[in-house]
């Protein structure tokens, strides 16, 4: 017989307390742990989302810079085709043309020689880009017994000291015919279709959608061919200069360099709401840019709410863990006090014999002592176990799970784990100590005398 | 063997001090069974907590085998308790949760030095005192007499000089205190001392001397 079998017999007998004594230490520690776990899993899945959150607005910046990249490429080439239209355009006319003649018939009668446009390609002009010499008639269609206007072009002619450029404008390829969209409306023409033209046969290759111009009315073929046509062999009548590059008063900038190269021509601007190419270019980059910036403005400020809002979440988290587990070991500090207060008591009258029959004081209280440190040991261990899995299983609902092996080799968790044992050693020592002096202190002959 | 010599036990009270006992002497010898008899009250109780070492006398001197046990500390007095003074209690006193041998066995933990066979002292004693086949028992599952008996086996296991019982048949059955009584004058003949303090006629053909107390002092037969 020795003092440990009595602890033992004891805590069998009176396996309530002890089972009581021993959740108050688990709950205390399992509060501690489960905190900590809980704290720990904050770090890891903040860790991950961030991580997460740092790829996604990598590839989201990736993506839209790609994504204006390419708008801005494409926005290019539509501005580069819409300068046909809507750019700074000019058209080059002999001196004699009447711009009536023009405006009011969509024709033209004064001609200039075809090397003009070659005179102006070879030169060192600089105000504009792309030249298209062509000649352009209002004519009787008489295979249908119409008026049409026939443009004769032989395509872009390269400036010289320029290299080449990308062409805005093909050539018609002789034996072919492009067809403005009312007529082909109209004629029922579809691409592919052979069409007599005065005498000549000509295949569709191209019709046009609706522009609402002149257009609309005007077939398009090789300017050799309407040249032969029309009489006018070497002869044309205007040259159509694209994309011209010039600030401030423009038209006087072109025709000043025009006509220091081609005497007896006069230049007039073609569609006055021309947007340079310069500055669609510049709009297209500055939009890119522009973009961009936003995207990864906007990344950076979703990351930064992401670490606001795990930062809080974290702070709220420490927050109620600093209030809650002092408040539950104090809870199982006088819990397990009541409880071994409770015991002490309850055993008076077996104290008072175990005192009479010879037990030291010191025996007596390692009676309570050993019985609090197997609350502390076995109550630590419970703790520690429950508060792992506790942590581990509220964090495994976010961010994909957590393993407790990644929370054991956090930084800190380890010691914390070792320590929560000891920790719970002490607090059940502590509040047992009390209770174990008290009756060490009992005085055997009082406590013998009741009945 | 066991010598009191003008002890007084005075208890504090209100409005007057009791004197529990009074300027009392007693002098028991080896195989000496003496029995002090008187009604409820009369201090026989305080007396016997003051022959044991248990209550310190306010005035007096009490003798173990020549030792006072008051002169020690309380911790050295209880292993002086433990080596000298066995104890049966009216109330058995058994802890609740040990079994009969485990009960009989508690003494040892006091004086861990004793002999090697201890345990088999203890099942000798169980045996002795007709508690074999009740030995895994626990208190709770026992009769009076068999707490009895097991409280006295509790007391004889470190083989005591003095044997202290109060009213030990207090709460027997006839057969169980005739028994009882009958291990104690067993215990004395073999050459120990008891003291027993009762109000049981009974208990008085088995002492060899019988003493009368009357509030707190010896009274003539």
């Amino acid at each position: 017989m020795n003092i440990w079998r009595l602890v033992v017999c004891e805590i069998k007998h009176r396996n309530l307390n002890f089972v009581m004594s021993l959740l108050s230490v688990a709950v205390a520690v399992a509060s501690l742990v489960g905190a900590q776990t809980l704290l720990t899993t904050d770090r890891i899945i903040t860790h991950r989302l961030l991580s997460a959150k740092e790829a996604e607005v990598e590839q989201a910046v990736a993506d839209e810079r790609a994504a204006v990249e390419k708008a801005g490429q494409e926005l290019q080439d539509v501005m580069r085709k819409q300068m046909l239209g809507l750019g700074f355009n000019v058209l080059i006319l002999p001196d004699s043309q009447s711009l009536s003649e023009i405006h009011l018939n969509g024709s033209m009668s004064a001609t200039m020689n075809e090397d003009y446009v070659d005179r102006l390609a070879n030169s060192k002009i600089v105000t504009v880009n792309h030249l298209l010499p062509s000649v352009t008639k209002r004519v009787q269609w008489d295979e249908q017994n119409r008026e049409v206007i026939i443009v004769g072009t032989r395509g872009e002619v390269p400036i010289a000291h320029r290299g080449m450029k990308k062409p805005l404008l093909a050539e018609v390829a002789p034996g072919k015919i492009v067809v403005g969209h009312e007529l082909h409306q109209q004629l029922s023409l579809n691409e592919g279709d052979v069409v007599t033209f005065n005498e000549r046969e000509f295949t569709v290759s191209k019709l046009h959608d609706e522009r609402g111009s002149v257009d609309d009315v005007t077939v398009w073929i090789n300017l050799a061919e309407a040249q032969e046509m029309l009489g006018m062999q070497n002869q044309i009548n205007a040259i159509l200069a694209l994309e011209c590059e010039c600030a401030g008063d423009r038209i006087s900038q072109v025709r000043t360099e025009i006509s220091g190269i081609l005497p007896g021509t006069q230049v007039i601007e073609r569609y006055s709401q021309a947007i340079t190419r310069a500055e669609s270019r510049a709009q297209a980059k500055a939009s890119a840019e522009r973009a961009l910036q936003e995207a990864e403005a906007s990344g950076i400020a979703q990351l930064a709410l992401e670490k606001k809002t795990r930062a809080d979440l974290e702070d709220r988290h420490a927050g109620f863990a600093a209030i809650l587990v002092p408040l539950v070991i104090l809870g199982a500090i006088i819990t397990i006090t009541l409880l071994a207060l409770a015991n002490s008591r309850q055993r008076t009258q077996e104290i008072g014999i175990l005192r009479a029959i010879g037990l030291k004081s010191r025996q007596l209280m390692q009676v309570f002592l050993i019985k609090a440190g197997a609350v502390g040991v076995l109550g630590g261990l419970l703790g520690v176990s429950a508060g792992l899995a506790i942590g581990t299983m509220l964090a495994s609902g976010e961010a994909g799970g957590i393993r407790w092996t990644e929370i054991l080799a956090t930084e800190g968790m380890p010691l914390v784990l070792l320590a929560a044992p000891l920790c719970a050693l002490l607090l059940s020592g502590v509040a047992s100590w009390i209770p174990a002096l008290l009756a060490a202190r009992l005085d055997p002959a009082v406590t013998l005398q009741q009945e | 063997m066991l010598q009191l010599e003008n002890v007084t036990r005075i208890w504090p009270g209100n409005p007057a001090p009791v004197h529990a006992v009074s300027d009392l002497s007693l002098q028991l010898s080896s195989g000496e069974f003496v029995a002090v008899q008187g009604p409820s009250g009369c201090g026989k109780s305080t007396l016997l907590l003051m022959a044991g070492g248990l209550l310190q006398p306010t005035t007096g001197d009490v003798r173990i085998n020549g030792a006072n046990p008051y002169t020690l500390s309380a911790d050295e007095r209880a292993t002086f308790r433990a080596r000298t003074v066995g104890f049966v209690f009216q109330q058995f006193h058994l802890v609740p949760y040990l079994d009969v041998l485990d009960n009989v066995l508690a003494p040892s933990i006091a004086v861990p030095n004793t002999s090697s066979n201890v345990r088999q002292r203890a099942e000798e004693l169980v045996e002795h005192l007709g508690l074999g086949h009740r030995k895994r028992h626990v208190p709770g599952q026992l009769s009076s007499g068999e707490r009895q008996r097991t409280a006295l086996a509790r007391a004889l296991l470190n083989q005591p000089q003095v044997l202290l019982a109060d009213e030990p048949t207090g709460n027997l059955d006839p057969d169980s205190a005739h028994a009882v009584l009958g291990y104690l004058k067993e215990f004395a003949e073999s050459g120990g001392a008891v003291l027993l303090v009762t109000h049981d006629d009974r208990a008085l053909p088995f002492a060899q001397h019988v003493i009368h107390m009357h509030e707190g002092q010896v009274t003539p037969a």
